[in-house]
C-alpha cells in the first residue's frame, strides 16, 4: 500500500498505539476483566438460584437488563446511521471519525444483546428461537433484525478496514508474529490495484446505504416490543420514531464522550479537532430539540387526554416521592443541557460539550429506565400485593454487578480494538484530499501537521 | 400429516409417556405402594407398553396405575384441544364473599405454593363512589389473546377448544406474554419450583402443566386434563356459593355443580359483561354484574388473615370513612 505523506504522518503517528500495549492500557484491561469477573459471579449466583436474585418479579418483569439492552442497541443503531450518513455524503471532515463510529456500532451491538440472555429466564434454550420461530412475535423480528444487523456492521468495519489492514501488514510494524499474520489474513491481499479499490469502494457504498435504513427498522422494532402492547407508556405510535431518535440522539453523545477520550489519550488533537466537537456539538442539538420535542407530546397527550391508566403513569413519572427527580433529571441533562452548551458561543468548547454529552447519555439512561419500570408498575388491574419487591421494583446488586460488568466489556473492547487498529483511519483520510479537493481548503486550517 | 398418522404417532406417544410414568413411579416408590398395598388381582387383559429403553413390555392392565396429572395425551393433541368443544367460564359476581376456597383447591391440585395465585380474588372499587366487590380472576383465555401474538416461539398457544395453554418445555422465559396480558394473569418460577417428589417425576404435558419448570411462565389453564375425564376445575368445584359456572359455548350449558343452565340465557339475563372489554382481547370468561348482592363486602374481609388482610386494606378503610 502506498501512502501519501499526509497518510504517512498520521499513521507514523499512531503507530505507537498499535505497536505497545503500555502500563496503561493493562492497567485498565485488569481494571474491566476485574468488573467482569464479579459480573461473571453474580451471573454464577443468578443460574444457580434463579432469577429470584433479581429485583424482577411478576408486575415488573424487565429492569435493569432492558434498560442496558435498549441502551446498548440504541448507541450501535447511531454508529451505523452516523457512519453511514458520513460515508455516503463523503462529508470531508468526517474521515477521521468514521472508525470510531463504526467500533462504538459493533462493541454496543456485541454487548446488548448480552442482556438480552441475562433477562431469559432459559438461555439454555435459546436454540428454541430458531426451531420453534414464530413469525407473529416482535420478538422474532427483533432477533432476525439483530442478527442481519450485526452481520451488516461487522462487514461495514471490516470493508472500512482493509485498505488500513493493507497499510498495516506494509509497514513492518514491531509486534508478534500472530498479530502480523493476522494484518496480513485480514488484508485480503489488497494493493492497491484499480479493480480492488473500485470493488470495495462499491461495496461500501452498498453497506452505507444498506445499513443506515436497517438501523431505523432495527430500532423501531425494538420500540414495538413495547409499543405493540397494551400497555399504558407503552402503547404508542410515536414510539417506533421516538426510539430511532433516542438511539441516535444517545449515540452522538457517547461519539462525542469517545472522541473527547482518546483525543486526551492518544493526543490527537489534530485529527478529533475543535472543529469536529462544535460539528458533532451541533447535531446533538438538533436531536436534542427533536428528542424533547417527542418527549413533550408524549407526555403532553397522555396527560391532556388524562385516560386513567395513561394520567396513573404521568403521575408517577412526575410525583416527587416516585420518579419526579428522575425524570427532571432526564429532562434537564438530557434535553436542556445539551442544547445550552452548545448554543451558548461561550460554552461551545470540546471539554464543556463532551461534558454535557456524557451527562446526556447518562440522563438518557434513566429515560429508558423510566419508560420501562414505571409503566410495568402500572397494571391494569389493581396489584393487590403485599409483597413490597412485587409491588415495587428495586435492582439487586447482581443486577447492578452486570450492568457494570457490561459496561466494563464495553470499555474493555475499547480499549483492545483501539490497540489493533489506529482510531483514526490512515488509507481513508487519503480518498477525501484526492476526491474532495474544495472541501480541503476548508479543512486545511485544521491540519496542522502532527508535532 | 395424514389423520391415521397422527393417530399412531399419538398411540405411540402414549404409550410411552404412560410407561415412563408408570416406571417413574415405580422408581420413586410413592404410587407403588399404594398399588401394591391393595394388592390388585391380575385381570389377565394385558396391555403393551414400550419400556423407557424402547423394549414393548406386556403387563396385565390391573397393574396399570391410574394416576392424576398423568398425561394422557401426545404433545400434539395437548396443542390441538378437545375437539368440539368450546369452553366458557361465568363468574357471578353477586355471589362472591371472598372465600378464598377456589384459590386454595386450585393451588392444591397444581401443587401450587400459597404465594403462587393462579386465581385471585380482587377487590374492585369501579367509580370513586361506587361500592367495592370481590372480583375473582383467573386466565380469561381470551380469543385475540396479546400473549399469544408476542410469543417468539408459540410456547404459549391456543387451542380450537378456547383454552390458551403454555408449553413449559418449550418456553425461554422470555416473559414477553407477561408484559403483553392486560390482566396480570401470568406468574414466573423465578426459582426452583418446590414439587413433591412423584410430581417432580411426572412426564410433562401442557394439559397438566406438571411438573413445574423453573424459568418458565404458568398460569390457570382451565384444567383440561379434568375437562377430558369430564370433572370439573377444582374452583369450581371447591366455591361453597357457586360463583364459578363453568361448561361448553358450543353445547351452551354451563354448570357450577348445583345447577346446569343455559350459557345464553345466563348472560342474556344477568346482562353478563366481559372484563375491559375495549381492549379486545374477547375473554372466554364472562362477569354477572353485582347486583343485588349476598353478601356484605365486610363478610369477606374480617376474617381474613393478617397478610392478605392487608392487600384490600386501603379500600376498605376508604368504605369506611
Ligand atoms: S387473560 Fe392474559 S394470559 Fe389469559 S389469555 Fe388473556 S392475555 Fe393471555
Ligand atoms: S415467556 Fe415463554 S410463553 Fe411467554 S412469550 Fe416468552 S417464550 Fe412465550
Amino acid at each position: 500500500m502506498e501512502l501519501n505523506t499526509y497518510q504517512q504522518q498520521a499513521f507514523e503517528y499512531q503507530r505507537p498505539n498499535i505497536e505497545k500495549f503500555g502500563k496503561r492500557a493493562w492497567f485498565w484491561t485488569i481494571f474491566y476483566l476485574l468488573w467482569i469477573v464479579v459480573g461473571g459471579y453474580a451471573l454464577y449466583l443468578q443460574i444457580a438460584k434463579g432469577h429470584g436474585v433479581t429485583g424482577m418479579r411478576d408486575n415488573v418483569v424487565w429492569g435493569l437488563f432492558i434498560v442496558n439492552f435498549i441502551f446498548f442497541i440504541g448507541i450501535s443503531y447511531a454508529g451505523a446511521i452516523i457512519a453511514g450518513l458520513l460515508h455516503l455524503f463523503r462529508v470531508p471532515w468526517g474521515k477521521p471519525i468514521i472508525r470510531l463510529a463504526q467500533m462504538m456500532t459493533i462493541i454496543s451491538v456485541v454487548v446488548g444483546p448480552v442482556f438480552i440472555l441475562l433477562c431469559v429466564g432459559r438461555f439454555d434454550r435459546l436454540h428454541h428461537l430458531f426451531i420453534y420461530p414464530r413469525l407473529q412475535s416482535p420478538m422474532t423480528w427483533d432477533v432476525l433484525a439483530i442478527l442481519t444487523y450485526f452481520v451488516g456492521s461487522v462487514l461495514f468495519l471490516y470493508m472500512a478496514l482493509i485498505k488500513d489492514f493493507a497499510v498495516y501488514r506494509d509497514a513492518k510494524l514491531n509486534v508478534p508474529k500472530w498479530k502480523q499474520k493476522l494484518y496480513n489474513a485480514l488484508s485480503l491481499g489488497y494493493r492497491g490495484g484499480a479493480s480492488q479499490k473500485r470493488h470495495l469502494i462499491v461495496s461500501q457504498n452498498l453497506l452505507a446505504i444498506i445499513m443506515i435504513p436497517l438501523s431505523i427498522i432495527v430500532s423501531s422494532i425494538l420500540s414495538w416490543i413495547f409499543g405493540m402492547t397494551l400497555r399504558p407508556g407503552w402503547h404508542s405510535t410515536i414510539f417506533g420514531p421516538y426510539f430511532v431518535l433516542g438511539a441516535l440522539y444517545s449515540g452522538c453523545g457517547v461519539l462525542i464522550v469517545a472522541m473527547w477520550v482518546y483525543r486526551k489519550m492518544y493526543r490527537l488533537e489534530n485529527y478529533f479537532t475543535n472543529r469536529h466537537f462544535t460539528y458533532l456539538g451541533y447535531i446533538m442539538m438538533v436531536l436534542a430539540a427533536g428528542y424533547g420535542y417527542f418527549t413533550f407530546s408524549e407526555y403532553f397527550t397522555s396527560w391532556f387526554g388524562s385516560e386513567r391508566w395513561d394520567s396513573e403513569v404521568i403521575h408517577k413519572l412526575f410525583d416527587p416521592s416516585e420518579y419526579g427527580w428522575w425524570t427532571l433529571f432526564a429532562n434537564l441533562a438530557g434535553i436542556l443541557l445539551p442544547i445550552l452548551i452548545v448554543a451558548i458561543p461561550k460554552t461551545r468548547t470540546p471539554g464543556l460539550i463532551s461534558l454535557s454529552a456524557f451527562m446526556m447519555v447518562m440522563a438518557l439512561w434513566v429515560k429508558r429506565y423510566l419508560i420501562i419500570v414505571p409503566t410495568l408498575e402500572t397494571p391494569l388491574l389493581p396489584m393487590q400485593d403485599t409483597r413490597a419487591e412485587y409491588v415495587k421494583y428495586t435492582a439487586t446488586w447482581p443486577e447492578w454487578a452486570l450492568t457494570f460488568a457490561g459496561i466494563a466489556t464495553f470499555l474493555l473492547f475499547f480499549t483492545l480494538m483501539s490497540k489493533f487498529v489506529t482510531v483514526v483511519p490512515v488509507s481513508g483520510l487519503e480518498e477525501t484530499r484526492t476526491q474532495h479537493e474544495q472541501a480541503q481548503d476548508i479543512l486545511k486550517k485544521d491540519k496542522v501537521q502532527p508535532a | 400429516m395424514k389423520q391415521e398418522e397422527i393417530n399412531d404417532k399419538s398411540r405411540r406417544d402414549f404409550l410411552k409417556t404412560a410407561a415412563i410414568a408408570t416406571l417413574a413411579t415405580a422408581a420413586c416408590g410413592s404410587l407403588a405402594c399404594s398399588c401394591s398395598s391393595k394388592q390388585k388381582a391380575a385381570t389377565g387383559n394385558t396391555v403393551k407398553l414400550l419400556s423407557p429403553e424402547g423394549e414393548i413390555v406386556e403387563i396385565d392392565s390391573a397393574y396399570l396405575n391410574h394416576q392424576e396429572h398423568m398425561a394422557i395425551v401426545s404433545k400434539l393433541e395437548a396443542r390441538q384441544g378437545i375437539a368440539g368443544k368450546k369452553f366458557v367460564m361465568v363468574v357471578d359476581l353477586a355471589r362472591c364473599k371472598n372465600a378464598r376456597k377456589c384459590i386454595t383447591a386450585c393451588q392444591k391440585w397444581h401443587y401450587r405454593p400459597e404465594e403462587t395465585e393462579w386465581l385471585t380474588v380482587k377487590l374492585i372499587k369501579d367509580s370513586d363512589k361506587g361500592a367495592p366487590y370481590w372480583f375473582p380472576k383467573q386466565c380469561f383465555h381470551c380469543d385475540n389473546p396479546p400473549c399469544v401474538k408476542v410469543c417468539p416461539v408459540d410456547a404459549t398457544f391456543k387451542r380450537q377448544d378456547g383454552l390458551v395453554l403454555i408449553d413449559n418445555e418449550r418456553c425461554i422465559g422470555c416473559k414477553f406474554c407477561m408484559a403483553a396480558c392486560p390482566y396480570s394473569t401470568r406468574v414466573f418460577n423465578w426459582n426452583e419450583p418446590e414439587q413433591p417428589l412423584d410430581i417432580k417425576n411426572l412426564v410433562y404435558s401442557a394439559e397438566t402443566g406438571l411438573p413445574a419448570k423453573v424459568g418458565t411462565v404458568e398460569k390457570c389453564d382451565f384444567c383440561p386434563d379434568r375437562a377430558r375425564e369430564g370433572l370439573l376445575p377444582p374452583c369450581v368445584e371447591a366455591c361453597p356459593n357457586g360463583v364459578f359456572y363453568f361448561g361448553d359455548e358450543n353445547e351452551d350449558t354451563v354448570t357450577n355443580g348445583d345447577e346446569t343452565v343455559s350459557f345464553s340465557q345466563l348472560i342474556k339475563d344477568r346482562a353478563a359483561y366481559r372484563y375491559m372489554e375495549e381492549l379486545g382481547t374477547k375473554p372466554r370468561v364472562y362477569y354477572l354484574p353485582p347486583k343485588d348482592r349476598q353478601f356484605p363486602v365486610e363478610r369477606g374481609y374480617e376474617d381474613l388473615p393478617e397478610n392478605i388482610k392487608e392487600r384490600f386494606k386501603d379500600i376498605m378503610e376508604e368504605k369506611k370513612s
